[in-house]
């Protein structure tokens, strides 16, 4: 089945016609996605990559029924598209765009709470790099070649990180249900928790890879949430044991600034909640592969 | 982002907040002036460095004469100053804020945040004023008020009043502490701050709320519409090397190892990094290329990680997205041509269009090592600059 996102998922770009859009949607419909239109606000009524351009969320939806919007707007526009993409009815929302105000997001999310939960569009992002049910659907920036069509779910903060953890799961022939790429910012749009929840109740997944990183409390959250409600095993992955207290590595959620947000930390509480840790990064596929033969 | 103390007062201050007289000196002359200029018996010289806790570092002087002044700003101008927080290559202090003393009857800490558990700002103080916060939260964990703020509505007058009455404020200085948690408030949603610190926040034996210290950091991603907070920046309390990066498009962190990385992402950057500790080496640096990574980028990577003297040994991972490898490679084969590289390096290259950038790498015919795996590179750069510099 994969979650959030497959064969049937209509997506939309928003900034389609702007060079980082085009070179992304051109991308996607390669590989098989259903994109079926796009949002550039005053070229409405055009074409573009031979899909419609539309001036608003609200007419695009309206006209292709899509479902899914994936945003590449710049920075200082984003948060507004986001909240253009919640209120014309969008399921799924993929927000690219690396740079975005904190307060910003803060408002977006607070925004978002005026939706019932049934209505409530689903965000990952920003500043990721999207989402990919191989073989059925791509939402992203990433080389969806790397990724192998099969049962393992993965959640993760960092785009090549993700890309890494992928292609050594294709090495040894483990395939992936869906990836979910949650962002390097320190405030997210649904955070691993959100998508583990989903990976469980998904008969395509029987086991789901985290890929944190230092900073904020994202991991032990989901953690937490895993060793209550899940019968799914969950494998961890926490970056920079080598990354020095205050000091902000490239993302902008990647920094310790408080207790329990380094990585030797977070992999302590995660085997406490039972999470399987991959000791170091070369180690995804040989722990994902023992994991699995448990399983079945 | 971060200010000096003086800015962030000069801000607060337009915001309602009360802060003593005080003025900016470049040399001792100028600081004993501006100690007569502000009048009174008590002055304080306080070194502008952006680190919290310099009044332990010697950074904090209190004087009783304009002649103690000036001999507190010659001691203080051009000397370097090390707090926990600077690390230990320490800030030089450049400026100097001379201000009036007062007469401290008890001490606050005060401190907006961007609480990323809750997504959104939250206040936090104490009555145990002067401590720095991490030390409360170990020691007097009960004394820490925290209230997160409704980003639809903004922080409420009950609020600031639950937490001026919650300090153990007087009635009288009830009003004050309002004004000055509503206007810290305003000042970190108009400006984008990602912190505001006052710490202390003083009663004085008079009974007056003062200001004592200030503290802002500003979320970078957010200056593009704060033109006038980017002005604020000071590049001589930022490390030149991570600047330089900055200014490049590189996002860099300059640390303690030998083997220096060029990276592609954030994530695998760390990973990497953690990769070569695992196979017994040190990273030199944190560096983040990013996507859509030309000859001229992956060329001013090289420059920036080597001119690290400590770097012995260089590890270049790229795992290609927006990035191909062939354009990665012919960048690796330029910079290599152009630098004159003396210490070994490493290349390991995955994803879009990986065979045609080893090719490259091969045919160039340089002292490249490849490598195919995450671990082949870390081991292989590890091994290799243990050979060559016998460690």
């Amino acid at each position: 089945m994969a979650i959030h996102l497959d064969e049937n998922t209509k997506v939309l770009v928003q900034g389609f016609t702007g060079q980082i859009g085009s070179f992304h949607a051109t991308d996607m419909i390669k590989y098989g996605t259903n994109v079926v239109g796009g949002v550039t606000p005053g070229k409405g009524g055009t074409k573009h990559l031979d899909k419609p351009v539309f001036n608003t969320m609200k007419d695009a939806v309206e006209a292709t029924g899509a479902d899914a919007s994936i945003i590449f707007v710049p920075p200082p526009f984003a948060a507004d598209s986001i909240m253009e993409a919640a209120d014309a009815g969008i399921r799924y929302c993929v927000a690219i765009t690396d740079g975005i105000p904190s307060q910003d997001m803060i408002r977006v999310k607070r925004y978002m709470r005026r939706y019932r939960a049934e209505h409530k569009m689903l965000l990952t992002g920003p500043n990721c790099a999207g989402s990919i049910s191989p073989g059925k659907c791509m939402m992203g920036i990433m080389p969806g070649h790397i990724y192998l069509e099969g049962n393992v779910g993965i959640v993760g903060r960092s785009g090549t990180l993700g890309y890494e953890a992928a292609s050594q799961m294709k090495d040894v022939g483990i395939g992936v249900s869906s990836s979910i790429g949650i962002g390097g910012d320190p405030i997210n749009g649904s955070s691993f928790r959100d998508h583990l929840a989903a990976f469980e109740e998904d008969d395509q997944t029987d086991a789901v890879v985290i890929i944190g990183e230092i900073g904020g409390p994202q991991e032990v959250d989901a953690a937490m949430w895993a060793r209550d409600n899940m019968s799914k095993p969950v494998i961890g992955y926490v970056a920079g044991l080598t990354a020095p207290k205050g000091r902000r590595m490239g993302h902008a959620g990647a920094i310790i600034s408080a207790v329990g947000e380094s990585a030797a930390e977070k992999v302590e509480i995660l085997q406490e909640c039972g999470v399987t840790v991959v000791p170091n990064p070369s180690a995804f596929a040989s722990v994902v592969q023992e994991v699995l033969a448990k399983v079945s | 982002m971060d200010i000096h103390e003086y800015q962030s007062k000069e801000i607060l201050a337009d915001y309602g907040i009360p802060i003593a007289a005080g003025g900016l000196a470049y040399s001792p002359e100028q600081a004993a002036y501006r100690a007569i200029e502000i009048g009174g018996e008590v002055w304080v010289v306080k070194a502008q460095i952006h680190s919290g806790a310099r009044g332990k570092a010697g950074g904090i002087k209190v004087c009783k004469t304009e002649g103690e002044v000036s001999k507190a700003a010659e001691e203080l101008l051009g000397a370097k100053l090390i707090t926990h927080q600077t690390g230990p290559q320490g800030k030089i202090c450049h400026r100097l804020y001379i201000e009036a003393g007062c007469n401290i009857e008890r001490e606050i800490y005060l401190a907006f945040v961007l609480d990323r558990a809750n997504e959104s700002v939250t206040v936090v103080a104490s009555a145990e004023g002067g401590m720095e916060i991490e030390e409360l939260a170990v020691t007097k964990p009960e004394s820490i008020i925290k209230i997160a703020v409704e980003a639809a509505v903004g922080m409420q007058p009950f609020q600031a009043r639950e937490i001026a009455f919650a300090l153990g404020l007087d009635k009288t200085q009830v009003n004050q502490a309002v004004t000055t948690i509503l206007g810290c408030y305003r000042a970190m949603r108009d400006l984008d701050a990602t912190m505001v610190e006052i710490n202390p926040l003083v009663v004085t034996k008079e009974g007056n709320i003062v200001a004592v210290d200030a503290k802002m950091g500003f979320d970078d991603n957010a200056l593009f519409r704060h033109s006038n907070i980017a002005e604020l920046r000071d590049k001589s309390q930022e490390d030149a090397r991570e600047m330089r990066a900055a200014d490049r498009g590189l996002s860099y962190v300059g640390l303690d190892g030998n083997i220096g990385c060029i990276i592609n992402g954030a994530g695998l950057a760390m990973a990497t990094m953690d990769m070569i500790m695992h196979a017994g080496g040190e990273p030199a640096n944190f560096l983040d290329i990013g996507g859509g990574a030309s000859p001229e980028r992956t060329t001013k990577a090289f420059n920036l990680v080597l001119s690290d003297d400590k770097v012995e040994c260089i590890l270049v991972n790229i795992f290609a997205g927006i990035n191909r490898c062939d354009w990665i490679a012919e960048g690796v084969v330029q910079a290599v041509q152009q630098i004159d590289l003396k210490v070994p390096l490493v290349v390991r290259l995955s994803g879009t269009n990986v065979e045609e950038g080893r090719k490259i790498l091969v045919d160039s015919g340089l002292p490249i090592i490849m490598a195919d795996t995450l671990k082949e590179a870390a081991d292989k750069a590890v091994a290799i600059w243990k050979e060559t510099t016998g460690k």
